[in-house]
């Protein structure tokens, strides 16, 4: 397999266009995808074809093993049995939902409302660009990105989207979290989960996608992006779990948050499966009093990867950003983290801070961090760090002391280090689903 | 078999330099017993020791727990077996609520296989928060994580009340506390003390002896225990200072 992309031959280009553009579920369902959406699908495409994937010289894939980066030989994932994903995804959901939908190879096969308030717009993608179009748009992809991955960027835009378009109308307060499985399953299948939130004035809404596999051991390919607006006022909370395979699945996942005024977004990574991860996250603080809470839960164990690369801009006045992102690696895992805060020119009175702590459980665990700051006003509180270590004999002792053993004692530190991020979202069952998960795999680590 | 928390001539050190040089002590059951010392005299030492810390090495002597080898036992196993430390300095352990944390060491107690009553638990422990004042909203914070210095204690306290140990050693549990606090953590304690238990409270100061009101005082100097009397004791050293019993071995 090639590390970076072989442009298809012009002799194939139109065979490859079709499989991209047109390929399932669009050709299964009569929608209308408006010309504007088309446009961006055909140059994202020329771009995709002609721009060089990354490399080694690239600051922004500095510590990555390229080896497992792979953008060609892709396949558009078939259609598949999906009930048994279903009855999974079922069985194992929050109890309140507001909405909850199923994709299975980037096909909608279950979608159920629960207590959804009225006026939400919440569907599939594409029903939202058929129906919704001028609203869509204004939102869609306005991300260019600048931490690496707009190769994956321009082939996500291309190609067939999943994923679903939330739309909370001024005012609205929708309590329970909107959930969406992703499946994936087949040999080099391909999907493209797409999320796009908008919270309009004084809202709140939240979303958790989860990703799967349909089954162990097959390479597997997720390359999603998620877009999360939050006008002013708003309180936007999105969760990214990533649950699939850790012996075959691979996963990037592009993220945006723009909060406006006085509004806040919280976003978090919660990484336990897939064979390797790349999450990027742009946040931008693009109104006074404007806050981003950026988190990541990450338990790696075997030779999982997980692959961190986050911005936090301060574009205006009064804004304020916390990003916690907390690494438990065993055997021989690796996870990367590379964070820059920007505060702009002119962005006086900013708050903001970037902590990365990884706990080694391993001698062959590997843990990359490097945290970066760059202020260009005055005023400004900022500060970023990273620690590694393992767990203090002291703490172990503590726990010990009051009859629990000593691997347990482990175990128990180990997760509440995890939690620690988890427990500072919103929605209670939330964060039990959230951390009963990661319980149940540092349970199986032992 | 004996019962008594008994510790006969023990000897131990940290990074070769003896700390504790052949001290013996006996606590029966039913009884509350003081440890008092100026700092230095190996006080803390003597509590991290019997408690199994590593960084201490047992070079002589034994610890007998109503007849158990109580040295011969892990950590853990110690703390099963029903001993109990009050640490000075609890430590903090981000992530891990209370509750969690104590529904963890009672489930250590269970045998294998079999789950806590968890209803039973949180009435439990809610009934125990309340006679030490302590919100409800603490079961959901982290260990000891930003906790004030009496909350810390507190938290000590209810462990200890939630584990139900046949001994327990408070290690000096009245450093940091108000007056305020000091009172409601003693009350704690009163109302555990019973015929089946045995306590041993280290402190440095008296104040703490007037609250929980000892049967047996005793001093350390030196890594070992110098002189033992009744309750008076505490009172003559508070009056007389610490100097009082050097210069007095000085003369022996």
């Amino acid at each position: 397999m090639s590390l970076t992309l072989t442009p298809p031959d012009k002799m194939a280009d139109k065979q490859s266009t079709d499989q991209w553009f047109a390929s399932a579920p669009l050709t299964e369902s009569s929608v209308d995808l408006p010309d504007w959406y088309q446009q961006i699908q055909a140059s994202s495409w020329e771009q995709f074809c002609e721009n060089g994937g990354p490399t080694r010289l690239d600051q922004n894939w500095r510590f990555a093993d390229l080896k497992k980066v792979r953008l060609s030989g892709l396949l558009p994932a078939p259609e598949v049995d999906s009930a048994s994903s279903v009855e999974r995804a079922l069985r194992n959901r929050l109890e309140a939902f507001a909405a909850h939908f199923v994709f299975v190879n980037n096909r909608l096969v279950h979608s159920e409302t629960g207590s959804l308030p009225e006026g939400v717009i919440c569907l599939p993608i594409n029903e939202a660009l058929a129906k919704h179009s001028d609203l869509v748009q204004s939102y869609f992809l306005k991300e260019e990105g600048c931490l690496g991955g707009s190769k994956f960027r321009q082939i996500h835009a291309a190609a067939s989207l999943s994923g679903v378009f939330v739309h909370v109308p001024r005012g609205v307060i929708c309590e329970d979290p909107i959930l969406v499985n992703h499946f994936v399953g087949g040999d080099s299948s391909t999907i493209f989960p797409h999320t796009l939130i908008v919270a309009d004035d004084n809202t709140s809404v939240s979303v958790m996608d989860t990703f799967q596999s349909i089954q162990e051991n097959e390479e597997t390919y997720a390359i999603g992006n998620v877009d999360l607006h939050a006008n002013n006022g708003a309180n936007l909370q999105y969760v990214a779990f990533e649950d699939a395979s850790d012996t075959g699945a691979k996963h990037v996942q592009l993220n945006s948050s723009k909060a406006g005024r006085d509004s806040s977004i919280k976003s978090a990574f919660v990484n336990l499966g897939a064979a390797w991860v790349r999450n990027e996250s742009i946040n931008h603080m693009a109104d006074s009093g404007a806050d981003c809470q950026i988190y990541s839960a990450n338990l790696a164990n075997g030779i999982q990867e997980y692959d961190q690369r986050t911005l936090q801009v301060h574009e205006a006045q009064h804004t304020t950003s916390d990003l916690l992102f907390k690494n438990a690696l065993y055997d021989n895992a690796r996870t990367i983290f590379s964070g820059l805060i920007q505060v702009l020119p002119g962005s006086h009175h900013t708050d903001s801070y970037q902590t990365c702590r990884n706990l080694l459980g391993s001698k062959a665990a590997e843990a990359n961090a490097m945290p970066g700051l760059e202020i260009d006003a005055d005023q400004v509180k900022c500060s970023h760090g990273s620690t590694s270590g393992q767990i203090s004999d002291e703490e172990i002792f503590y726990l010990q002391a009051r009859g629990i053993t000593a691997e347990d004692a482990r175990r128990i530190i180990s997760l509440g280090f995890l939690n620690e991020t988890v427990s500072r979202l919103d929605c209670d069952n939330l964060k039990e689903f959230l951390f009963s998960r990661i319980e149940r795999k540092f349970a199986s680590l032992a | 078999m004996s019962n008594s928390l008994k510790i006969e001539n023990l000897h131990a050190s940290v990074e070769d330099t003896e700390i504790l040089k052949g001290l013996s002590l006996e606590i029966p059951k039913g009884e509350v017993h003081a440890i008092m010392g100026p700092n230095g005299s190996g006080k803390s030492t003597l509590s991290k020791v019997i408690a199994g810390h590593e960084d201490y090495a047992v070079s002589g002597g034994t610890v007998h727990m109503d007849g158990e080898d109580l040295l011969a036992l892990e950590i853990d196993e110690r703390s099963r077996a029903g001993f109990f430390l009050a640490f000075q300095y609890p430590h903090e352990i981000p992530g891990v609520s209370n509750a969690n944390f104590l529904r963890a060491a009672r489930q250590a107690r269970l045998p294998k296989g079999e789950e806590i009553d968890a209803v039973a638990f949180y009435k439990e422990m809610y009934a125990k928060m309340d006679e030490l004042g302590m919100d409800r909203k603490f079961t959901a914070r982290s260990v000891n994580d930003g906790f004030s210095g009496g909350e810390k204690k507190r938290n000590e306290i209810l462990q200890m009340m939630m584990l139900d140990p046949k001994y327990a050693i408070l290690d000096e549990t009245d450093s940091g506390l108000d007056i305020d606090a000091l009172k409601i953590v003693a009350q704690g304690v009163n109302s555990m003390r019973s015929p089946e238990r045995g306590f041993l409270v280290i402190t440095h100061y008296q104040r703490l002896l007037d609250y929980i009101v000892p049967d047996v005082v005793h001093v350390m100097h030196d890594g070992k225990i110098v002189k033992t009397g009744g309750k008076d004791l505490a009172l003559e050293l508070e009056e007389k200072g610490y100097d009082w019993v050097t210069e007095e071995l000085a003369v022996a």
